[in-house]
């Protein structure tokens, strides 16, 4: 299982080798680009929009049930919920989310073009098809997953703030003054840091399973699974390396 | 020309190619025939540099692939098309888009050369210009084989490859398909290489028959020594079916 491990690791690295391969035809490589924003960032809006508002729904209930004391002012269940969305819920459970919907479309769209000789008709082209096909769905997903981030923090603020209100929960003013009450800038650094971690393993991760398939439309499935396993894994393992490095 | 010498390939300790020696002439549609698992494919994408040899060399009118440097190798691919069989078009792009990316990626053309080249290549396989926006999966399965023919030609190559042009199409398509790929072969003047099951292609279009059998090479000849060969080899392969039977009856009692 070590040497599958390590075989696996040095092949995922000799791919990056063949993806960041210098390419020849930035305009090529620029409306491939585009398409790819499309694609993979405009069209996660609607999902991450949904997720971050109830995400930050749930987290003011439940830090509000849990906080019940007259002692302890509202401010503070908003702090929590703040720091709760910007540290880990916005960059971490989205960036799951979108390993999930963005990362298994990578994996099976490599792996259908795979099977398909796609591929092959790319390399008989002369064109390197790691590079033409994964760089723009790398720099698609570490330009547009930071603006995901940032939107869905922005909405789970918003969620957050209403569910309160709307539950009869927390006295809406207090609450909104803690929004803004001893902010460290620094966490949005972190958490952006994480994102462009994670983007990275999305795309990287995802693309790796999906360029590497052999067989037919069962492998392309089965590779877009072992994909969302092996990006889950990579991201919660470098969430907690990460937090190790920046917040200690 | 291209001249293949000493041809070895093995996956793991599965001997696929053992020691082929043959030459693809210009002006010529040149068939691999074989039956399934003799090499014809492991063949084919050797000679197009996908897979690497274990012995011996290909040379392209001179040019032998093993000896050439990255640049050279990426000129050499300038001068390849390739038909696979399953049209292998990018399902992203329209019919157009599909033709035009070797231009876009090889060419100095202006946008109207472009456009006009496109144009020419796809007209030239037939392809209606309203299904130019259209794509491939809104395409026929012959529709889609005759797209791949015209991104294969739209560099203008030296060599064209065809995997299987005509599996999966009806009769009467993969006869157009044949045909077409034969016009293009001797208008171009182009070293065309064609894998394939189907004897009515062999019969067509085949100017050079190379039939494989276990990763050898077992025969060659033309179309017409096909149906004339006293080979077992060649009997055995052609004349398997009854109607090719009856055929060979007929021809012999002529």
């Amino acid at each position: 299982m070590i040497y599958r491990f390590m075989d696996g690791l040095g092949r995922y690295f000799l791919f990056l080798g063949e993806v960041f391969h210098k390419p020849e035809h930035w305009k090529e490589y620029s409306k491939s680009f585009f398409r790819e924003i499309e694609l993979l960032g405009l069209s996660s809006v609607a999902l991450v929009s949904f997720i971050s508002v109830f995400m930050g729904a749930v987290l003011t209930i439940q830090t509000a049930i849990n906080l019940e004391n007259p002692f302890l002012p509202d401010s503070y269940i908003a702090i929590a919920v703040r720091e709760g969305i910007v540290l880990e819920f916005a960059p971490t459970i989205v960036s799951l989310i979108l390993a999930g919907k963005v990362g298994s479309n990578i994996a099976s769209t490599l792996g259908n073009m795979r099977v398909t000789e796609q591929m092959d008709a790319l390399r008989v082209m002369g064109i390197n098809p790691a590079s033409y096909l994964v760089l723009p769905k790398l720099l698609a997903c570490l330009l547009f997953n930071p603006i995901l981030i940032i939107f869905s923090m922005a909405l789970g603020l918003v969620g957050g703030y209403y569910a309160g209100d709307f539950l009869n929960l927390v006295n809406t003013e207090v609450f909104l003054s803690g929004y803004f009450m001893d902010f460290n800038p620094f966490y949005i650094v972190y958490s952006l840091t994480k994102t462009f971690v994670f983007a990275f393993i999305i795309a990287t991760v995802s693309a790796f399973f999906g360029y590497n398939v052999e067989g037919g439309a069962v492998e392309v499935g089965k590779a877009s699974t072992k994909s969302v396993v092996a990006m889950s894994f990579s991201i919660i393992l470098f969430n907690y390396i990460l937090t190790n490095l920046l917040l200690q | 020309m291209i001249q293949v010498r000493g041809l070895e390939k093995s996956f793991g300790a599965q001997h696929v190619l053992r020691g082929i020696d043959v030459d693809f002439y210009v002006g010529q549609c040149n068939l691999i025939i074989g039956l399934s698992g003799s090499g014809k494919t492991v063949f084919l994408k050797s000679i197009l540099g996908l897979h690497t040899l274990d012995e011996g060399h290909i040379s392209f009118d001179g040019r032998i692939l093993g000896d050439m440097g990255k640049k050279e190798i990426k000129a050499l691919r300038q001068e390849m098309g390739m038909v696979f069989q399953g049209s292998a078009l990018f399902n992203s792009l329209t019919i157009e888009e599909n033709v035009r990316l070797p231009l876009d990626f090889f060419s100095d053309m202006t946008l109207e050369e472009k456009d006009q080249r496109v144009k020419f290549c796809l007209e030239r396989v037939r392809i209606d210009p309203e299904a130019f926006q259209k794509t491939p999966a809104e395409l026929s399965g012959g529709m889609q084989k005759r797209v791949a023919i015209a991104r294969a030609i739209v560099l203008n190559p030296k060599y064209l490859f065809c995997d299987e042009p005509n599996s999966g199409l009806d009769p009467e398509t993969a006869i157009v398909i044949d045909l077409l790929i034969h016009e293009i072969t001797h208008e171009f003047g182009m070293t065309t290489v064609i894998n394939t099951h189907d004897m009515n292609s062999v019969l067509e279009i085949g100017d050079h028959v190379i039939l494989l059998e276990k990763g050898k090479k077992a025969w060659e000849g033309t179309m017409e020594e096909v149906l004339q060969s006293e080979d077992t080899a060649v009997v055995d392969y052609v004349f398997r079916s009854n109607l090719f039977k009856k055929v060979r009856a007929a021809l012999h009692k002529a």
